[in-house]
């Protein structure tokens, strides 16, 4: 049974399309993201990325429990404040490929960042752990990195209540905030302690 | 320290909380000096209002002492010691709506805007102590606060203006204030306005304040009347007439009112079958709101008058007179406050003496019988317009 669920979940490919409209110049955009090494700060999925050469990056993903997910990815074609594309190196444990487009919205109003994604996860477990990051809703994912995207562009931070204060938990609350897909391990400090002080009853 | 939390349905109790801590860094820390209870707090101890979750602290009226501020800060713009209000929208002050002054749109303060977008389309601002889908925030019924984006919002208090002159500035004077700039006043006009909670009260004195000849306020508790009467305002009360809208008619000879406000909002109380029928499906949870007022506003309103809605709803209402709404060539604003358009100029009428919006308070309670306050305002006993919390108080002296 297992096994079946394993192998169904081996053939899916995942393809994500969205696209955010942020005030700042093409220019200020397309630097922004061809340093890939900012992409940790507004992608939650990812610990870190490191350029290893002017064309060549290693991306280390957060799979489930904790466990991490890594290979290199390098830009395939760019054109100046316009366009990058990336792809994962052959021989990766993914296989990858992604595109950004940068324009002018018009009425001056900043620019539209459109961006493409396609991901073919390996066979076996750790294809189910890439397919835990990723599967849930690939596009619903790439619209919150799109989101924080934005607010980091245009307030220098990302609005957020994670670790703020609060009253006593329920169970039922404290559990929803563990399984939230967009919020991985590292990001849960404080929903541990949320589950941990939870109130024995349901609210 | 202490915060009034929201335990369940009609169930709010006072909890012990870590103190709130600077998590991004444009954030400020409030030490609270003075916080209220808001009329649509009740929406949510009533229960009306989704993706509120058992530990949320309430709260979006307060005001009190910057004691930290985040690394991100302008300290010509904010810093420790500075006493400020705080407006209950948080905006960042840089997308493109906050350039628009759209300050209760803007796009980024909201973490849980995709909530909203699935409810609405697009996310309005993140509020204080008001629901995850509007941000989740943790409010201002505490004796300390986090404030995001603390140098966009926080309107600095001179010294020497006592707190109950202000406290209202964080929102039901700003927002009856906008209520009343939305009908679009041009001298001679006469306003109807339902509800004369405390943002009915501001929406009346501010119509004057705009040019307004007559201001008829209608509501059924009679201190609330009372309050309208001293404000200026002719008042009707719904329990001692036949139909309002036929009264509404004798009173502007035939003409209608030429801008309603429906200061209520998703809770209206009202008479026969329809309020029945409303009440009914909000009980069952069919349908969010009771827009009685909202029906009666379309329909009182002369052709080609506005009608102003500051009264909060939460989702979709039926049996509205659309066709009458259209054939009447109704012009239709609303939304949450845009505050930061109206505080600073609302202060220096305060600092003038033009109005003094202490009026309105009806009891000054410890922080610790904030709970006990929900009923009594949700019930309208004891008299009860507004409750300003103290934080700090020890004791139980009402006021």
């Amino acid at each position: 049974m297992l096994a079946y669920f394993g192998a169904q979940q081996d053939q899916r490919e995942f393809t994500a399309r969205s696209s955010v409209i942020v005030n700042t110049s093409p220019e200020e955009a397309f630097r922004f993201w061809r340093n890939f090494e900012n992409f940790p700060l507004f992608m939650h999925h990812l610990d870190s990325v490191t350029n290893t050469s002017e064309r060549r990056s290693r991306w280390i993903a957060l799979g489930p429990m904790g466990t991490r997910i890594a290979w290199e990815a390098e830009i395939v074609n760019e054109r100046q404040n316009e366009e990058i594309q990336w792809r994962s190196l052959p021989g990766s444990d993914i296989q990858l490929d992604g595109q950004v487009r940068f324009s002018p919205a018009i009425g001056g109003r900043g620019t539209v960042i459109k961006v493409y994604s396609h991901l073919v996860p390996p066979a076996g477990l750790l294809g189910r752990a890439v397919a835990s990051i990723f599967g849930k809703d690939p596009e619903f994912m790439m619209r919150q990195d799109l989101r924080r995207l934005k607010a980091l562009m245009e307030t220098g931070e990302i609005p957020t209540i994670e670790g703020q204060t609060h009253g006593p938990r329920s169970m039922k609350v404290a559990a929803i905030r563990m399984m939230d897909p967009d919020n991985p391990v590292r990001m849960r400090d404080a929903n541990i302690k949320d589950v941990l002080t939870a109130e024995r009853r349901i609210a | 320290m202490k915060a009034v939390c929201w335990m369940g349905v009609e169930k709010m109790s006072v909890e012990n909380v870590p103190d709130p801590q600077i998590l991004n860094p444009r954030d400020a820390i409030v030490r609270i000096t003075s916080t209220c209870i808001c009329g649509s707090d009740l929406h949510l101890y009533d229960g009306f209002m989704p993706t509120m979750e058992q530990g949320d602290i309430m709260g979006h009226e307060f005001m009190g002492e910057i004691v930290e501020v985040g690394p991100g800060i302008n300290r010509d713009k904010l810093k420790v010691g500075d006493r400020v209000v705080v407006p209950f929208t948080i905006a960042c002050g840089n997308c493109f709506f906050c350039k628009e002054q759209l300050w209760s749109c803007c796009d980024n303060s909201n973490p849980n805007y995709w909530i909203a977008e699935q409810m609405m389309g697009y996310s309005p601002s993140g509020l204080f102590g008001y629901t995850h889908m509007m941000g989740g925030y943790s409010g201002g019924q505490a004796q300390f606060a986090r404030v995001p984006f603390a140098d966009v919002g926080p309107l600095k208090i001179p010294d020497g203006v006592p707190d109950e002159k202000v406290v209202f500035l964080s929102d039901i004077f700003p927002t009856g204030y906008m209520a009343a700039e939305n009908c679009n006043i041009r001298r001679g006009d006469t306003i109807a306005i339902w509800g004369c909670g405390p943002v009915g009260q501001f929406a009346i004195r501010s119509c004057f304040m705009l040019g307004a000849e007559r201001v008829i306020a209608l509501d059924h508790v009679p201190e609330r009347l009372e309050m309208a009467q001293q404000g200026g305002a002719e008042v009707l009360n719904f329990d001692e007439v036949d139909d309002v809208l036929t009264t509404l008619k004798e009173m502007t000879g035939n003409i209608g009112p030429d801008a309603c406000i429906d200061a209520v909002g998703m809770e209206a109380d009202g008479h026969g079958l329809p309020y029945v029928y409303d009440r009914a499906k909000q009980m069952m949870r069919i349908s969010m709101d009771r827009p009685g007022v909202l029906r009666h506003a379309i329909m009182a309103c002369r052709k080609g008058g506005t009608v102003s809605v500051p009264g909060v709803y939460a989702g979709f209402i039926d049996k509205v007179p659309f066709g009458q709404y259209m054939n009447k060539a109704i012009t239709m604003k609303t939304g949450q406050t845009h505050m930061m358009r109206y505080m600073k100029p609302l202060l220096d009428r305060v600092q003038r003496g033009e109005i003094d919006p202490s009026f309105v308070i009806s009891h000054r309670v410890p922080i610790t019988q904030g709970p006990e306050m929900y009923k009594i305002f949700r019930d309208k006993q004891d008299r009860c317009t507004k409750v300003v919390l103290d934080p700090w108080a020890s004791g139980a002296a009402a006021a």
